[in-house]
């Protein structure tokens, strides 16, 4: 009976917050062990083609990317609105890529160098012939391991 | 006896640790990059057309993709969603068909003699093709073979490709490699300049 007498005071006691740090602290470790800052900023529409058979990258370290796309508005202006090259933070010709690839190795230690990998980032609609010279390219600076980057097709049948 | 110095307040922790995380979480970026995986064939400058081993006909699939995204298979046309049937008969042959390529036998791990395709799947596409069909095409193709090993993998080990250890895949992987030649566009001119 006197167990489920009602105590006098009616206040409840304060839910204890010593442990919000620690949740806090777990996840905020979490965010930073998962999160790759992006080191260039897009200059170009894109959206990744999909795709189903997909390899992840697995050293980011090792990967150089090459973004085609039509220029955001704002670059519209003065780069018009047919697809273009993005390498690093700049627009750039076919003709740069090599340059690119050869500042990309020698940003490399020398061990490194054969197990780098290129990705394409290309827009769904850029027609091929961009992607083409950009093919002839890498091979011309041996840049052979190439990954065309994509999304997960999700299935609908 | 020396006084006890007194203790950091800890109030202000949870503050400074939800600062940082709402930090992390703005700046992070999820997407695990993914995409297909090729190797591009190197640049060869002095080698003679005439020096490459003669490839014959039976042998090669030939997909083309044209400037309208249409594909011609071994001369037929045909939906993507076909092709990928299309390519692993062609690189299975499994009735020893005439018109499909060649096999000859090689001695594999784990499997003895085995009669391996000498196919090849070429693809060509137009240098007006869109891009997005280019993958679409190729990923049809890359996940022929894979379906293929992975077939293999089932009734041979039991288990799928991935998920066999690295002497068994590459036995497989010699069963069913994966030979797609980029040949160069023979295109002119992408359609409809504008």
């Amino acid at each position: 009976m006197s167990k489920f007498r009602k105590n006098g005071s009616k206040e409840l006691p304060a839910i204890s917050t010593a442990s919000l740090p620690d949740v806090v602290f777990m996840l905020l470790f979490f965010f930073m062990t998962v999160t790759t800052m992006r080191e260039v900023t897009l200059m170009v529409r894109q959206t990744l083609p999909q795709a189903t058979e997909l390899n992840k990258l697995e050293k980011k370290s090792l990967v150089s990317y090459i973004y085609v796309g039509v220029p955001q508005p704002q670059f519209q202006r003065v780069f018009g609105n047919e697809p273009r090259i993005q390498l690093n933070d700049e627009f750039h010709e076919v003709g740069d890529i090599i340059d690119f690839i050869v500042a990309e190795r020698q940003a490399r230690d020398e061990a490194e160098i054969p197990f780098m990998i290129t990705s394409l980032k290309v827009d769904e609609y850029t027609k091929m012939k961009i992607v083409q010279d950009i093919k002839q390219e890498l091979r011309r600076a041996s840049a052979l391991h190439i990954n065309y980057s994509s999304r997960k097709r999700v299935e609908n049948n | 006896m020396a006084k006890k110095p007194p203790e950091i307040p800890s109030a202000s922790l949870a503050d400074i640790a939800f600062l940082l995380l709402i930090f992390f979480m703005v700046t992070t970026t999820m997407d695990a990059d993914k995409g297909l995986e090729r190797r591009l064939p190197p640049m060869a400058e002095n080698i003679d057309e005439k020096d490459a081993p003669p490839v014959k006909e039976r042998n090669v699939f030939i997909v083309l993709v044209n400037k309208d995204n249409q594909l011609l298979v071994e001369g037929e046309w045909m939906n993507v969603k076909e092709l990928r049937e299309k390519a692993k008969e062609f690189m299975a042959n499994p009735y020893d068909d005439e018109n499909l390529p060649e096999k000859e036998p090689k001695e594999v791990n784990f499997f003895g003699e085995v009669q391996v395709s000498k196919g090849i799947i070429s693809l060509q596409n137009d240098l007006g093709t869109q891009y997005g069909t280019y993958i679409e095409v190729q990923n049809e193709l890359v996940g022929a073979i894979n379906d293929l090993r992975n077939e293999l993998a089932k009734s041979k080990f039991g288990k799928a490709y991935d998920l066999l250890d690295k002497e068994k895949q590459d036995a497989i992987r010699e069963i069913y490699p994966q030979r797609i030649s980029e040949a160069e566009p023979k295109g002119i001119k992408p359609g409809g300049g504008k």
